[in-house]
């Protein structure tokens, strides 16, 4: 993965898969710790504890139309060459927390790449999954919930193209305004 | 100076935008609508599946297409990503394997607007391993 809001993509994308009503993905910037805290956590199927030991394994996937997952190994790797860390939590019928912390100095750290572009692909689907993002950095925080958005638009899709191109300016702006590092 | 676009301001859009909603209401019916279906999955991410379907939304957007764009996992198709899945209404799905911004400029311009196929179609009859 060449950034990290591409990982963010991507481990997300095993949320979905676990039917998860309710996914949150909270990014925290800690400059004088010199960490970043990447957490998604999802309220799907989870795992069982055998299927948790084997799942930052490349060679262990539940799909079937291929042998290799990769997602959270090259997560977990990333994390680790950055001096950081990595975990993962589970339990069946609760759902799954993933936490990465990145060297936020580093120089191996992943750039954090397209973000706006990631989270708009994520919310601005026809799906009844919602998210709640948050961004935290020592300028301020940001958070943004699509079951509020959801409410205020009513029956509006939330894939409307106005709604979308709203969307993007509204992540885009306040972004910019916490300064969130690149 | 503008003000930092918030949750007020959406409710502003959305009164408008649904007022134009009301007045073309066949837009409803997904099976009238070119359904393009974007395999989302490691292998697709990492070879550029969100900016195919970031341009795919915004160039149909654009040229006033009425499409659905989704994602979706992975097919098994992994050495041919970024992949997507074309329904044209009352047609079969067809299946694009490289889909890069070039090629998918190629998709809309001949396929959803001419009905063209164009190169880089993955049979159906192609199957992976664990088929056989």
């Amino acid at each position: 993965m060449k950034d990290l809001s591409l990982h963010i993509l991507d481990i997300v994308q095993n949320s979905i898969r676990a039917k998860a009503k309710l996914i949150g993905i909270e990014i925290n910037e800690l400059p004088k710790e010199n960490q970043l805290f990447i957490t998604i956590s999802d309220d799907g199927t989870g795992m069982s504890p055998e299927q948790l030991k084997s799942a930052i394994d490349p060679f262990y996937t539940s799909r079937i139309t291929r042998k290799v997952g990769l997602g959270l190994s090259l997560f977990k790797q990333n994390a680790e060459l950055t001096g950081g860390k990595f975990n993962i939590e589970s339990k069946l019928g609760k759902g799954t927390k993933v936490t990465a912390v990145f060297g936020l100095n580093h120089l191996d750290r992943p750039v954090m790449g397209d973000l706006v572009g990631t989270l708009l692909i994520l919310i601005c689907t026809p799906s009844a999954t919602d998210y709640v993002f948050k961004h935290q950095t020592p300028s301020g925080e940001f958070a943004l919930d699509t079951r509020e958005i959801k409410q205020t638009l009513e029956n509006v899709p939330i894939s409307h193209p106005e709604v979308r191109s709203f969307l993007k300016e509204m992540l885009q702006e306040n972004l910019e305004q916490i300064q969130i590092t690149e | 100076m503008n003000r930092i676009k918030s949750l007020a301001g959406l409710k502003k859009l959305q009164s408008e935008v649904q007022s134009k909603i009301k007045l073309r209401e066949n837009g409803d019916n997904p099976e009238n609508l070119v359904q393009i279906k974007v395999s989302m999955a490691t292998c697709g991410i990492a070879s550029g599946a969100k900016d195919t379907m970031n341009f795919l939304i915004e160039e149909l957007d654009h040229q006033g297409i009425d499409a659905i764009v989704t994602q979706t996992g992975c097919m098994g198709y992994c050495y041919a990503e970024p992949t997507i899945e074309l329904t044209i209404p009352g047609k079969q799905p067809v299946v694009y394997g490289f889909v890069n911004k070039t090629k998918a400029l190629e998709i809309i311009e001949k396929h959803i607007k001419l009905n063209e196929m164009v190169n880089g179609i993955i049979p159906v009859a192609y199957s992976t391993i664990d088929n056989h």
